[in-house]
């Protein structure tokens, strides 16, 4: 049963996200929310590589991508992930400062990957002329990336709101699973980047 | 909240609150009945109008919206939702479990689901209902279709949210909540049946929800996904819609099996027959399900191979159903049978639904395909499935768990007049249009010339569907007339599970102690091996319950809102709607809510007065 006490840090279970009915059911269920995440990211997948070719005369993979800038963009990304492992770890060893200090790294990296993918889409639509309904590629290329850049926005406010609710409670059985589901969905993101990066920017140029 | 508190609440503002899984149930059995009546309304006016040849009395542009409404509020508006309904109130009490897994998420899919609903069916006041049949095919549903279609669209990714919310529900409470001793393998079926059909939901849905997401973005936001010429593929569409479709057949089909799977073996007095045999055969169907959306398609051209492996995967999904309706029969072999109305609709349910596998596996022939492929072959076959299987199992849910539900029985003999009026209706209505389509009479033609050999069976077709409707009224009356029966034993048909073990009405915390499960029919083992009361996990003390909330309402209006604003283009109401909706959610996630506690005495106190 959740109570709102502090948890000592000579009393933390093992694995506090999990300690409760509650927490167990939380990380459970946000489990099973990410295997139908994988199916909607892989319908837009499909999707895309249906209609990758299909520029209708417009600018097409070869000539937008960059990989400098996806280069860029896919380090900050990782590194994210790293760090947000780091603030679960020091969720286990029951060093709550660094949790929230870890997560505030995450979540400015975060909004650096944010910002580069803001430029990318300014940059393709203004210097190449590529909008959402130029192409069928462009439909398909904007609705997959957008979506997960969707996905990080949500990341971001999902993780600031955390850690201003709980900058000064302390660790809880209450807060401890929250913080653990949003860092699942933070590697989520980040594995569907990877696939981005293949997928999209590699194949793109390569393929 | 205290306890006191939470005693105070008026009745309609304990009902727009609620968390608890059995209101939540009844609200969805309410909401889906009201669909279904709407929809088998928009079945009559069809038949009317295919009565007889030339006739005039729907105009075509009418008929098309009706005929796509009817698809459209029967899958998803009415046969889910009253799935649902069972599901909900029943399932939490097969395990063994004071509630699901996340309440508030339960109440967010109902809301979901119903102002989706009332969403799609604004379009029949807002400028003509949508008029592309239900499976909405592009590009008749992108570039030839009115606004009708938006509401389509729009509403459904609402209602199809809260059906997703709904089946990670399911999964976490079957997995997490259990009683003690209340292993995987001993689960009742409708519960496993249940835990196999919310997992095709969680792999489904996000499927349907992209195929709406990208026809929404090219009627309202201009994209070109399936516009030909600017590079788009109308063929996308079919596989998402087909791969979200055909496990959506087994999401109908799978808690049917599992309802006649309580109804047959407590009527016959026997355990079912192969219950582990059971279990993996609805997990095959489940795997299966995802394995053969393409026999959708095989007129579209992909091709003698691609069309060859989905019609031999197709078959083969008859495999672990002929296991499940073999064990049905032999569960039935030998047992001391009592026919109720529950068991008629599960004893009718075999040979019409062997008859639409039948038709399946015909269908599945993809060569033979290509002659029934939208014709009424078509039509009767899914009528068959549909109707046998889901139709059928939630009647005969419906009469079985009617006492645990509302506290009453169900007039029998009002029970088996209905069933056999409407099980005439049904063959009568759907039998000949085997034989229209055979003899090529497409599906989905608002009329038709006289003199093809389709007139007379048509006239029979549409005979029949009055059957269906005075048999339907019947169960209605039934509602009312019973209302009387008061049901107080608690255990109506001497049950075997879980359910049946709780007095009845059904307390708010259904059980004032954790039951211990000693062996697979739990009840049934301490009838025959106990002293016939099921043993307590846990000592009697306080019960921790959930609060009501509002935000669920909150939340699901403002994607109503949202949508509006996606409609007319008002990109300012559509903002507005986000707001409310991260707002709502916003306060959710900020301020805890611990529950309260129902005192140790109210608990005796019920006790006491059973």
């Amino acid at each position: 049963m959740a109570e709102n006490h502090t948890v000592e840090q000579h009393s933390l279970p093992p694995n506090p996200e999990k300690a409760t009915l509650e927490g167990k059911n939380k990380y459970m269920g946000f489990w099973f929310f990410l295997g139908g995440e994988v199916v909607l990211f892989a319908s837009l997948f499909g999707t895309y590589l249906g209609l990758r070719n299909s520029t209708a005369g417009g600018p097409g993979p070869s000539d937008l991508f960059h990989l400098d800038l996806v280069f860029i963009m896919t380090m900050l990304l990782l590194t994210s992930s790293l760090t947000s492992v780091f603030a679960i770890i020091s969720m286990k060893r029951g060093n709550y400062k660094g949790l929230l200090a870890w997560m505030w790294v995450t979540v400015l990296l975060g909004l650096g990957f944010l910002g580069f993918e803001i430029y990318e889409f300014w940059d393709y639509t203004v210097n190449y002329e590529l909008g959402f309904t130029t192409s069928a590629f462009s439909s398909a290329f904007y609705t997959l990336v957008g979506t997960h850049g969707a996905h990080v926005t949500f990341g971001i406010g999902w993780i600031i709101v955390l850690l201003i609710r709980y900058a000064k409670t302390g660790l809880t059985l209450t807060n401890a699973p929250k913080f653990y589901t949003a860092t699942l969905y933070w590697h989520f993101i980040d594995v569907v980047w990877v696939f981005i990066f293949t997928v999209v920017y590699l194949m793109g140029i390569g393929g | 909240m205290s306890y006191a508190e939470a005693q105070k609440k008026s009745v309609l503002w304990d009902w727009l609150t609620t968390v608890d899984h059995k209101k939540i149930g009844i609200m969805y059995l309410a909401a889906g009945a009201f669909f279904f009546t709407i929809g088998g309304i928009m079945a009559l006016l069809m038949r009317a109008q295919l009565m007889f040849p030339n006739s005039s009395l729907i105009p075509a542009q009418t008929f098309n919206e009706i005929l796509t409404m009817h698809g459209t509020i029967m899958i998803f508006l009415a046969a889910m939702p009253l799935l649902f309904g069972f599901m909900n109130y029943i399932v939490p009490l097969q395990i063994g479990a004071r509630d699901v897994a996340f309440p508030f998420l339960n109440s967010l899919g109902f809301w979901l689901f119903l102002f989706g609903g009332i969403f799609v069916n604004l379009s029949w006041f807002l400028g003509g209902a949508p008029d592309a049949g239900w499976t909405s095919y592009v590009p008749l549903a992108s570039h030839y279709s009115g606004i009708g279609l938006d509401f389509f669209v729009l509403g459904l990714q609402i209602s199809g949210l809260g059906t997703l919310i709904g089946g990670i529900n399911f999964l976490v409470t079957i997995i997490n909540m259990r009683a003690p001793g209340m292993s995987m393998m001993r689960m009742p079926l409708f519960t496993w049946n249940t835990f196999v059909a919310s997992i095709l939901i969680l792999f489904a849905f996000p499927a349907l929800t992209v195929g709406y997401l990208l026809l929404m973005m090219d009627r309202i936001f201009g994209s070109n996904f399936f516009v030909v010429e600017m590079g788009g593929n109308v063929v996308i569409w079919q596989h998402l819609f087909w791969i979200f479709g055909h496990p959506e057949v087994y999401i109908l089909a799978l808690p049917a099996f599992g309802i006649f799977s309580e109804i047959i073996p407590t009527f016959s007095k026997k355990r079912i027959f192969g219950y582990t045999a059971m279990v993996f055969a609805t997990m095959l169907i489940g795997f299966y399900g995802f394995m053969v959306w393409a026999h959708h398609m095989f007129t579209v051209g992909l091709g003698p191979v691609a069309n060859s492996v989905f019609a031999i995967a197709t078959m083969a999904i008859a495999v672990p159903t002929g296991i499940k309706i073999f064990n049905w029969l032999l569960t039935m072999w030998g047992g001391r049978i009592k026919m109720t109305t529950a068991m008629l609709c599960a004893a009718m349910f075999i040979p019409t639904f062997v008859m639409g596998g039948v038709t399946g596996v015909m269908l599945a022939v993809s060569a033979a395909d290509y002659q029934f492929h939208d014709t009424y072959f078509v039509v009767a076959h899914f009528h068959y499935v549909i109707v046998g299987a889901t139709v059928l199992g939630l009647f005969g849910g419906a009469f079985y768990w009617w006492p645990r539900m509302f506290g009453y029985t169900l007039n029998e003999k009002l029970g088996k007049a209905f069933i056999i009026l409407f099980l005439i209706g049904f063959h009568l209505t759907f039998f000949v249009q085997h034989f229209l389509g055979l003899y090529g009479m497409p599906r989905r033609v608002a009329s038709y010339l006289p003199g093809q050999g389709w007139d007379g069976m048509n006239l029979v077709s549409s005979s029949g569907a009055i059957f269906m409707a005075a048999g339907f009224l019947l169960f209605i009356i039934n509602i009312f007339v019973s209302m009387k029966n008061k049901e107080t034993t608690g255990d109506p048909w001497d049950g075997r599970t879980l359910e049946w073990t709780i007095p009845s009405p059904t307390p708010e915390y259904n059980f004032a102690q954790t039951p211990l499960v000693r062996d697979y029919d739990a009840f049934w083992y301490e009838k025959y091996q106990g002293d016939g009361k099921i043993k307590a996990a846990e000592p009697l003390g306080d019960i921790h319950m959930p609060n009501g909330s509002i935000l669920p309402i909150i939340i699901s209006f403002g994607l109503f809102v949202m949508a509006f604003g996606l409609v007319y283009h008002t990109w300012i109401v559509a903002g507005a709607g986000l707001l409310i909706v991260f707002g709502a959610m916003f306060v959710r996630s900020v301020k805890e809510d611990h529950g309260y506690h129902i005192p140790v005495e109210e608990i005796t106190k019920d006790k006491g007065g059973k």
